[in-house]
């Protein structure tokens, strides 16, 4: 004699994660997720995948599906069950990942999860089951809810004038590129559930062999809910509720797919310094820099576009290479308004406390406004670098040093307006002491990949060293 | 080797360094840099990076890689944050280790994308829905988001628990130089996790408990864990005078700027000190204890109207504590914080 019906062995034996009642599921009887659960248990168990399968369910009826699968299990915030198994299969490249979602869940509150994993091609398969209804909750209208259909929130039943169509998902999902099987079956007769196993296998076959993205929608009835006894449910999804919602094959396009292997790798530390570009360059010239306070603070303006941002860079990882504690931060808040870019620089010998500037020690203005607004925090033993070709008049309180370079005039002769921030760099290092030439070019040829932009600022640097010298 | 890079950056390299296997995240000023370099760093590396759909589905991707025992990652700003509220509420409950970087700007709603601390409750009083908690690390340099990175998926992993990284918008923009080397990390055993091995099919990621007595027990078992963390984990960085007439204090950025006061205070003869935590949750609460002596007054400074510095005092029953914050993408300047401590000084003279 040969077993024609028996328990999967895929299901637990005894359901020891549900806290009682362990012989028996927690599904109302004539409800279709007890068929479903069934279905897809035999069909793991028959596809031998059972230990790499991962079960990720929903909030709703199926929220206890962990009670009964034996294998890896998750349960899901409401609706985000499909967001939860793109994690768990990007993470097992390997695995069967199943989403088991609702109604409410997955086209109400986790619509975008599901269009999105959908759309990204997961390898993930979808069990959508539809039974137009709420249940858990106590049976409120759902997006897929039917016209005229009430529910404990559709008393009157539902109309489109307050609650729109019943949302398609199958169709929905079928009309995207990447899904490779979006199908509707039912479990509510034993044609339909024999149609319903062979769509299923399918979709567990389009897993095993990694081809990407399955949804089945399954119209499941729900006696305690739409308030019919088990028989007068399985009929009614035959005459009502398969005509909103026909039963077939939308799409099954896995033969013409490739499978889809995507990676989760651990690295060791000297792939991760590869990736960074890390290279040992411990510097002859590691010596601190000579200034004359331990700590300056500085404060580039100009023009968006000067190049007042990658100034206060270049300051930074110069006097970082001659181990100097440095700080860089660019412009925040008001004072981007009014076209003044800037950044401030800290330069110390000791740890920097903080790295915003009020009153800078050295400030560079590379426009009018620059001046205007920054000019009289400077201190009196201060330095204001100023750039004479845009600006003619210097506002009357200035307490600190002022400089006048034509930087943007000397930038354009040695080839670009662009390079006056290198210009002031020379004029800055030359006037301090803080850098010498060979140290700027060497630093200049190392940030500037281009020759021909090297070599405008290897020219705008002189210049600037120069003018210094004139002074 | 040393590096000069941004905060949001210098993140990342944490992460890498850590061994962190997979990003989710969603763009949002002023934490996207964190995405850059996390989409530049992770793919070539093999490492998992996805930008999710949304902030909500990026964290139950957290979720889901979390659940597989991979050291998981997001990042955002407080509006996004807000979204991931409930997920990490979930993630607390079934007890998945993950970093969660937020870089506050101003708020409340769209607000503005400058910096501010404005998102202290949300994220160190929980945020989401349920009694859970979650350790927050609050750097206030760049080398401090580094390093504490790192830290962050150690901590994690041993206590599975979501840990945040708390910083704003000034240090994730500021760049500084860190010192990148292979750091020691602890990976933990994670028996738990959901994978394609036979031994992992009895393994359940889940926070529902439907029993009210299992729940209550689940629960209390959290909370004698969140015990543990708050007797070992608490710590902040304390600098500054030994006999202080006033303590300074203040988190992130703030911290960081309270440093400089102190240094300016003690200079003009005023013995300061500052107390900067370093964890939010556990919050140090023997250090303020033991630092603050009895009628020495204490200054809070942070870039809100006000919820760090109930943490303070808190710490401190019956003692004084004056708050002073700036907010709207504001940050003090060096005057006005010495101003407002010598004021405290004066007031407290006054009582």
């Amino acid at each position: 004699m040969t077993k024609v019906f028996e328990k999967s062995s895929a299901f637990f034996d005894t359901f020891e994660r549900k806290p009682s009642m362990q012989k028996t599921t927690h599904y109302c009887p004539g409800c279709g997720h007890g068929t479903l659960n069934k279905i897809i248990a035999d069909q793991v168990a028959e596809l031998g995948i059972q230990d790499r399968t991962i079960y990720v369910g929903p909030v709703g009826c199926g929220v206890f599906i962990y009670y009964y699968f034996e294998g890896a299990c998750a349960s899901a915030a409401h609706g985000r069950a499909s967001a939860v198994a793109t994690g768990i299969s990007r993470a097992n490249p390997d695995a069967i990942t199943v989403s088991y979602q609702g109604d409410g869940d997955l086209a109400a509150i986790g619509t975008s999860n599901a269009i999105h994993a959908a759309n990204r091609g997961e390898n993930m398969i979808v069990f959508f089951v539809n039974n137009n209804i709420y249940g858990m909750t106590g049976g409120q209208m759902a997006p897929t809810t039917l016209i005229d259909q009430t529910s404990a929130t559709s008393p009157t039943g539902r109309t489109v004038k307050n609650d729109g169509f019943p949302l398609q998902m199958a169709e929905i999902i079928a009309g995207l590129e990447a899904p490779t099987l979006v199908a509707r079956v039912g479990v509510n007769n034993p044609k339909n559930i024999r149609q319903a196993i062979k769509v299923i296998k399918r979709g567990f076959e389009i897993q095993r062999d990694k081809k990407g993205y399955a949804f089945i929608e399954v119209l499941s009835q729900c006696p305690t809910n739409w308030k019919k006894n088990p028989v007068e449910s399985c009929k009614w999804i035959d005459e009502v509720v398969s005509k909103q919602y026909p039963f077939g094959v939308f799409k099954d396009i896995a033969d013409e797919r490739e499978a889809v292997e995507r990676s989760c790798e651990r690295v060791e530390f000297a792939a991760v310094s590869e990736q960074l570009g890390l290279v040992d360059t411990e510097k002859e010239s590691s010596q601190q820099i000579e200034m004359l306070q331990d700590e300056l603070r500085f404060k580039f303006a100009g023009f968006g576009g000067q190049g007042v941002l990658s100034l206060g860079m270049m300051m930074a990882k110069l006097a970082m290479q001659r181990n100097m504690q440095v700080t860089w931060l660019p412009s925040y808040g008001p004072e981007m308004r009014g076209g003044v870019a800037n950044s401030s620089v800290v330069v110390s010998k000791n740890t920097i406390g903080s790295p915003i500037v009020d009153n800078p020690n050295v400030l560079v203005a590379l426009n009018r406004p620059s001046l205007v607004k920054f000019g009289a925090l400077v201190p009196e033993d201060g330095l204001i670098i100023y750039n004479s070709s845009l600006i003619d008049q210097i506002p009357a309180d200035l307490k600190g040093q002022a400089y006048a370079l034509p930087a943007t005039d000397l930038a354009t002769e040695a080839g670009s307006a662009k390079a006056a921030n290198v210009v002031v760099l020379g004029f800055f290092a030359k006037k301090t002491g803080m850098f010498s030439l060979d140290e700027l070019e060497g630093f200049l040829r190392e940030t500037f990949k281009k020759q021909a932009l090297i070599d405008i600022n290897l020219k705008a640097v002189k210049a600037g060293w120069q003018a210094a010298k004139e002074v | 080797m040393k590096k000069l890079v941004k905060g949001n950056e210098a993140v990342v390299i944490g992460a890498l360094v850590a061994g962190c296997d997979a990003y989710y995240g969603y763009p949002i000023t002023p934490a996207s840099e964190i995405a850059h370099a996390a989409s530049e760093y992770f793919l070539p590396l093999g490492k998992i990076f996805v930008q999710a759909e949304c902030e909500v589905g990026a964290i139950n991707m957290v979720y889901g890689s979390a659940s597989s025992g991979l050291r998981t990652m997001t990042a955002s700003s407080g509006p996004g944050i807000s979204l991931k509220m409930e997920g990490i509420s979930y993630l607390a409950g079934a007890e998945l280790p993950c970093v969660i970087v937020d870089v506050q700007r101003v708020g409340p709603g769209l607000g503005n994308i400058g910096p501010e601390q404005s998102d202290y409750f949300q994220v160190v009083k929980g945020g989401g829905h349920g009694d859970y908690r979650a350790i927050v690390l609050a750097p206030a340099s760049v080398e401090e988001t580094y390093q504490m990175t790192i830290e962050a998926f150690d901590l994690a992993d041993k206590w599975r628990t979501p840990v945040f990284l708390l910083t704003d918008a000034t240090l994730g923009q500021m760049m500084e130089p860190i010192d990148i080397r292979q750091e020691p990390t602890q990976r933990s055993d994670k028996p738990w996790a959901l994978d394609t091995q036979p031994e992992s099919n009895n393994n359940l990621i889940t926070s529902i408990y439907i029993d009210f007595d299992d729940m209550e027990t689940h629960i209390n078992q959290l909370h004698a864990k969140y015990k543990q963390i708050t007797d070992s984990e608490a710590r902040a960085e304390v600098y500054g005078a030994d006999v202080p007439d006033i303590v300074l204090t203040g988190y992130g950025i703030t911290g960081r700027m309270l440093r400089s006061a102190v240094d300016l205070l003690n200079e003009q003869g005023i013995n300061a000190a500052l107390v900067r935590p370093q964890t939010l949750w556990p919050f140090p609460a023997k250090v303020y204890q033991e630092i603050v002596k009895p009628g020495v007054p204490v200054l809070s400074v942070e870039l809100s109207r006000g919820q760090f510095v109930e943490d303070v005092r808190l710490s401190l029953p019956g003692h004084s504590v004056k708050h002073y914050g700036r907010v709207g993408g504001n940050l003090p300047e060096m005057g006005e914080l010495v101003e407002q401590a010598k004021l405290c000084l004066q007031e407290a003279k006054n009582d």
